[in-house]
Order: C-alpha cells, then structure tokens, then sequence
C-alpha cells in the first residue's frame, strides 16, 4: 500500500474501495468481540467458511463474504451474526447452524425463523438488527460501525468514511478552530469526572511548553464495564483518528494509548491499527502532505486500577509505581516527563471524529442542558439483556433498564442500579426517573463514571453489596495516603462485621464519619469516590443496615452468618430431592421419612431452598428467628394421604 | 520569581510563586502539623495530617497543605471545625497502627483523638515514607522500599543492598516517627546478614 499524499489522494482512494465492493453482495458480519469469542464465535466463523468452500462458493463472484467484527452490543445473546444488506440478524449461533445459514438465508434467501429475536410473552420474531428492540432504543454514533467493519482491515474503515474528520480538521480548520469546535459541542469527559474536553485541551494548547503529549486512557478496571474495550477491539480506528486530531488541535506530535494488558484483542487491534494508519500515511511525518507530524505508541498498563487516575497513569508510563500525585499541577500544566499533556478517555476520542463530521451543534443537539451526545454502558447484573449500550444522555435509568435491557431477568423485583463502577452509588427505584446525565447522577449519590451499570433485584442484600465493592477498592487503593488506605480498610471491616452478624449500634454512624473523611481527605480520586457505595447504600437502604446490626437477620437472605434453612416437617414429602442434591450432606431422612437439616453441617449454598419441588414448598430460609428444633426421630414417619400410596 | 499573595487564617501572607502552603504558612510564622513531610525530601502528600481548608476561585476544599501550590488570593484555613474533625479521624486510624508512637500521642491530645476509635492492628508501621523517601532521594541506595499496596502495603529492606550499604549509615533511624523502622531492619539482619556475634547457635 502505497502512502497517501494528499485529501484528493485519500478521496480517490476511498472511492477505488468502494467501487469494488458490491453493496448488494451478502455479507455475513460475525461479532468476535471479547464477548462472542468466549461464546465460541470463532468456531461459527470456521464453520462458515468452510460450508462456502464446501458449496463451492468461495471463488464464486458476487456471492457471499464473511467479515469477523467488533462487538455490536447484544453480548447476552452471542455469538450474533448480521447478514448485510438485509440487515438479518440471528443470534446465539452456533457452528452447526452454518449450513443453514449458507444454503438458506445466502443462497435460498429466506429467513432462518429460529435463530431471529423472539419477542418475549408473545408469538413474534424480529428479523432486522435495529427493530430488536435492545437496539432500537440505543442511539449508536459509537458503536453502530462495529458490525459493519473489520478491526483489522482500515479500508473497512475507508468504505464507512473514516478519516474524512481528519481531512476535514487538518485542510479545512486550525488547530484553534478545532479546540473551539470541541469546547462548542460541550463534549465532557468520558472517564468518570465529567470535565468539559475542549478547555482542558486549550489549557493544553495554550501552554507555551514543549513537547506537549496526548494520550488515551484505556485503562479501563471497573469490574463488569467493557465500554472502552468495545471500541478498542472493534473500531480502534476511531479512536486512532481521534486522537489524531486532538494532537493537531493542542500542537502535539507524540500519543500514547495506555492499555491495559488483561485487554489482549484490544492491544492487538490498536497495534495493528497503528501500523496500518502509519503505512497509508494518517501517521508519522508530514500527514497526508498537511505538514503535521504525529507517532503514536501503545504501553501496556500491568493492572491496577488506581492507574485510571490520570496522574498514577503518568507516573506508570514514567516507569514508576502507579500511584498518584497531588493535582494542581494538573497535567495540561505538568504531565507527561513534566511536560503539557491532555489525557482523555478511548469514549472522549471516538466522540472527535463525530463532532468534526457532524458539527459541534450536532452533539450539542443530543442530551441535557448539561451533558451533551451519547454515552456507553456495560448494562449488566440481573437484566435480561446484558450488554453494551449507546444511549443518548438525558434517557431516563427506567428506559435504559426496562426498554433497552428488557427489564429484570428472571421475573423478580427491582431493587437498586448501581452505576459508575466499584466506587459508584445505588440508586432505588424512586429515582429510575431521573435523567441519565453527569449532574442528575451527582445528585442522587451516584455518577456517572466511565458507564458502568449493574442492575440488582430483591435478592440482593445491600450491606453485602458495598462490603463487596469495598474489598475490590481495597486491594486495589495504592496505599499511599491514609485516608484511602486505612479509610477503606476500616469500612470494610465494619461492613464485614455488619454481615456477619457482629454489627453494633453505632456503627453506621462511624461509617458515615469514615466515608466524609476518606471522601475529602484522599490524596486521589480513588479514594474520594470510594465510599460512595457505602454512604449511597446507607442513603437509601438504611433500613437493611439496621436489620443486619439490631435484628441480625439479612432481609435479603444473602449474608450466610444470618441465615438457616429449616424444613418445614407439616410440608416435607420425603421426596429426597434435597437430600441428594445438598452438596455437605447435612438432611437427613428417607423414603417415607420427614427430613431435617443437620445445622452444624450445613453451608447454607441453598440448594435445598431451589430444588424443593413449588409444589411443596417445604423448605424455609430463616433469618433474624431462631430455627425449630428439629422434630425427634419418632415423629418424621411420613403419614402419606391415601391417594399417593 | 513573582510574590505571590494568599490569605492563611485571616492574614496576608507573601510567598514566592513555587511554594506550598506549608512553606507559605510556616515562612509567615502559622503551625501547619505533619508527619510525612521532610525539608530535605521532595513533597508527598500522603500522610494529610497536614489538609487545611482552601478556597481557590470559589471552590472551597481540602487540600494537603505540604503538597498545594500557592497561588494569588487563595484563601487558607488551618483550623476548622472540618480541618479538626479530619485529622483526628486520620490519627485515630493511624493509632490503630502505632497507638504509642509519641508523635501521634501528642497529636492525639491537641485533636482529642481516641486511640481505641479502631480496633488495634499494630503494625506500627503509619507507612509515612520518610526512610523510603531518605534512602532514595538523599542517600540515592534503594535500600528500603515500599511492597504490595492498600491495605496490604508494607516497608521492607532489601536484604542485598542493605546488607552493602546500611552499616554505616543507618540515617532513616531517627526519621521514624514509630519504632517499626528499626525492627525490621533488626529482623531484616538477623534474617539476611546476621553479624557473626548474632549467628544463631545451629548455624555453620
């Protein structure tokens, strides 16, 4: 491939790609995203090939191709494959669905009624992609390219537009006028904090220090979010592009990506992204004949979350420890070796060639008075469509969790969304109302963070809840300052305390004192977010901490110290089920002979309380009583009615 | 360099463009408490006993003072009833580790700090830093470092450069505002190097 020159060069160029691709021409788009790959996409993508060759299609002009692509966001239903033109989406595929797929749905041209969306409660399927509604309500500026192009290939990236924000930024802007365009679409950051983009890169721009640095932050370490991964695996040109223009907007010439290396696809994808961007010339010297030079890097982050702290991230690609310093200095000041840097987000990135397309009122069209476009969220927890979502900002929590993530799974209870990630806030059903926004969130007790969201039912116990995100933040707390450090450590073992049974009053009060200090006194934002589980949970759910510390009882029945399961001896129909299945042999009993559970040797997995048949109903979780004491061996001869002998 | 003028409890105070708070307050006479601070070590910010209130362009926070840059009209509190409330929370959770390191004691009683707040996990380590910091900055050895992080960070000497560079030297000793630095070394030897006097009996 020869370098490209020049706009013109890159037009004509693009127009060669798209000249030989034939629109009509099916394609069958297979997500081998993280998510889908786990799920044996992979095989499916094997399997396809191979019934083409089999069928002797291969060679055959204008019949059919198979693309691997970047994740789509149905990651509950993977592996999901989408047939282009008709835009015919079947989900969870498997290898042996291949030769269907080829010879029916390619060939034959119909639809293959099993493998499409069924809606749920009634008789009806779904063949489009963007009718199901899991898409149909997400509003995907983002992530909408992902099934349509190949990470690995940046033609595919030509053939839907990429680059032509570049051109646009580079021959038609200056680098002032395109710091003017960001501050405009009031784009915030994507990271967690919120920060408007476009003045933190003119505070960038306008330092007269040089070399200045840009670099992504991609070190995303929220348990259960995968929104950066997503891009990063599936369009890490976008972000590549991004980040491209930033560096020509603040007077930059050198970019990092901070990756983290549990991401194995994503540094491969932004590796191979780079070199290809290098090679055709939208990298390195003298950008498309604009004059502008600009190399770009990866370094991989070796785990720890405290390195999404954009001061720990430059002390780790410094060489040093990751831990943070104080701000102010603030980086766009002091950075990178001491040097003017603008860190931003992968979502910040991907979010530049979109404004620089579309205009900066484009953006500022979408969303709040306050956040303006779309954001990301790795919907997960107890929701019956778990995946990556792309809504606009400003659509309510009740939208995103009962339209886009098709409600709670399972048919049970609503109890409480938790976003942000670990050091995020739970938010109650009374307020699913609000607006998805960085402000409304800050309002409730909760933020926005970089899009995490996990949905609880009702049998989640809340106490458990934040003694679990405490343990996460406290083994991940650099340890420096001793707010965070010791803070964290004395919630977590007041909280541990609380589920075990051992809370005393007052306790919820010094936990109160302990989450102001840690909240205010911490050296980073690590530590100044990390009791917001605790003080959200408290906020809302102060009545559970009660249960736990005055009552001893878990109204959740999920802290094993306080529960016990009982058999109730008026229901047990010595069915045995429950004696087979315990996995400590703790019931007792036998054929015709009530059984009983042996307290000392129980584990309280509660198995017994799941198998036990509905119609029974025999056995009972007890918490905050004491259990019966279990009937003498005498009585547990099972009387049965006269029909069952 | 430029004067810089800010407001610490009340008074103006002249400072040079480049210094903290700390500096500021203590050039002007005002007690600003600390323990991870070091005039001859580079500005940490860890242990924030030393947080006082700031208001910078309307944003009031609290700030670690030894850290904290001066700038025009920042106004400065180093007492408050928030600035109080804090470091007594802060001692009291290093007084779970070192409940009878005099530093923290005389502290305590200033703070009414209760030092039975937390349950007692005496590592006697408050993880301040100062020999760390010493050894690395002044002393340029590396003979002592810090391990693992959270909860379960930890100091310890490196057996292979102590047992080259700490018998003549041993000036992390008195920085120790608890008695831990000199029982690990302690250990560290007796584990590591031992002296041959100190060899256990079985040894060869």
């Amino acid at each position: 491939m020869p370098r490209i020159n020049s706009a013109s060069e890159l037009e004509a160029f693009r127009k060669d790609i798209l000249s030989k691709r034939d629109p009509k021409k099916p394609c069958i788009s297979v997500c081998t995203g993280t998510g889908c790959l786990a799920l044996g996409a992979a095989k499916v993508v094997a399997a396809l090939k191979e019934e083409i060759n089999k069928q002797g299609l291969e060679n055959k002009v204008g019949v059919v191709d198979v693309k691997e692509t970047g994740c789509p966001g149905f990651c509950e239903r993977g592996p999901i494959i989408v047939i282009h033109p008709e835009e015919i989406c079947y989900l969870q595929v498997q290898p042996g669905d291949a030769e269907e797929i080829v010879s029916q749905t390619i060939l034959a041209k119909k639809v293959i009624d099993r493998l499409l969306y069924a809606v749920p409660g009634v008789d009806e399927k779904i063949t489009r992609e963007s009718e199901i509604p899991f898409y149909k309500n997400q509003m995907r500026n983002l992530i909408g390219n992902n099934i349509k192009i190949d990470p690995k290939k940046l033609d595919d990236y030509l053939a839907v537009g990429g680059y032509s924000a570049l051109v646009k930024a580079l021959f038609q802007n200056t680098p002032e006028q395109v710091v003017e365009l960001v501050k405009h679409s009031n784009l915030r950051g994507r990271g967690g904090a919120g920060f408007p983009a476009g003045r933190k890169w003119e505070f960038a721009r306008n330092n007269p220090d040089e070399p200045k640095y840009v670099i992504v932050n991609a070190d995303e370490g929220d348990p259960g979010a995968f929104m950066d991964r997503a891009l990063l695996e599936g369009n890490p040109f976008s972000v590549l592009e991004g980040l491209t223009i930033g560096a020509y907007a603040i007077g930059s010439h050198e970019g990092y990506f901070y990756v983290r290396q549990e991401y194995p696809l994503a540094v491969e994808n932004i590796t191979l992204a780079i070199k290809q961007a290098e090679e055709y010339g939208f990298l390195g010297k003298n950008i498309l004949g604009s004059g502008f030079d600009f190399h770009v890097k990866v370094h991989r982050g070796a785990g720890a979350f405290v390195c999404g702290e954009e001061t720990s991230l430059l002390a780790s690609l410094e060489g040093k420890a990751g831990e943070p310093r104080s701000r102010p200095p603030y980086p766009a000041v002091k950075g990178l070796r001491g040097k003017p840097t603008n860190i931003n987000n992968v979502e910040t990135w991907a979010n530049i060639p979109l404004i620089i397309n579309k205009g900066a009122d484009y953006l500022a069209s979408i969303g709040t008075g306050g956040s303006k476009g779309t954001k990301i969220f790795s919907l997960v927890g107890k929701v019956n469509n778990t995946g990556l979502v792309e809504v606009p900002m400003g659509i309510t929590l009740r939208d995103i969790i009962y339209k886009v993530g098709g409600g709670v799974s399972g048919g049970k209870k609503f109890k409480a969304v938790q976003t942000g990630g670990p050091s995020g806030g739970c938010i109650p059903e009374e307020h699913l109302d609000i607006k998805v926004d960085f402000d409304e969130l800050a309002k409730v007790g909760a933020i926005m963070g970089s899009g995490g969201m996990i949905v609880m039912d009702e049998d989640t116990c809340m106490v458990d809840v934040a003694r679990y995100f405490l343990n996460f933040l406290s083994g991940e707390s650099c340890g420096k300052c001793t707010p965070c450090r010791e803070g964290i450590r004395q919630m977590l073992k007041i909280l541990t305390n609380i589920s075990e049974g051992k809370g005393k009053e007052g306790d919820i009060e010094l936990l109160e004192d302990l989450a102001e200090a840690t909240r205010d006194a911490s050296l980073c934002a690590l530590g100044g977010s990390a009791p917001n589980p605790v003080r959200s949970t408290i906020r809302y759910f102060r009545d559970e901490y009660e249960a736990h510390i005055r009552d001893k009882r878990c109204p959740a029945f999920v802290c094993k110290n306080l529960i016990s399961y009982h058999i109730d001896p008026a229901k047990c129909q010595a069915c045995m089920i429950c004696l087979r299945k315990c996995p400590a042999e703790a019931i007792t009993g036998g054929k015709k002979q009530i059984h009983v559970i042996d307290q000392e040797k129980c584990t309280k997995c509660g198995t017994c309380f799941e198998v036990c048949p509905p119609r029974f109903h025999a056995v009972k979780r007890l918490s905050g009583e004491p259990v019966p004491p279990p009937i003498p061996e005498e009585a547990r001869i099972l009387a049965r009615e006269s029909k069952q002998t | 360099m430029s004067e810089i003028l800010l407001q610490i409890d009340g008074r103006e105070v002249k400072a040079d463009e480049g210094m903290t708070v700390l500096e500021a307050a203590r050039s002007a006479g005002i007690h600003i408490p600390t323990l991870c601070h070091h005039d001859k070590l580079a500005p940490y910010g860890a242990c924030r006993i030393c947080v006082v209130e700031v208001n910078a362009r309307g944003r009031k926070t609290l700030a670690a003072a030894c850290v904290y840059p001066v700038e025009p009209n920042l106004a400065v509190r180093t007492r408050s009833e928030k600035v109080d409330k804090t470091r007594k929370m802060i001692l009291e959770l290093l007084l779970a580790h070192a409940p009878d390191a005099p530093a923290l004691q005389e502290l305590a009683l200033e703070y009414g700090a209760d030092k039975h707040r937390f349950e007692k996990e005496s590592s006697f380590c408050v993880l301040c830093g100062l020999c760390v910091r010493y050894c690395t900055e002044v002393k340029k050895k590396n003979a002592i470092g810090f391990f693992d992080r959270g909860a379960r960070r930890e100091i310890h000497f490196i057996p292979e450069i102590a047992a080259k560079e700490c018998w003549n030297c041993k000036e992390c000793f008195p920085l120790c505002p608890t008695s831990y630095l000199q029982a690990a070394y302690h250990l560290t030897e007796a584990l590591a190097f031992p002296r041959p006097s100190s060899k256990p009996a079985s040894g060869e």
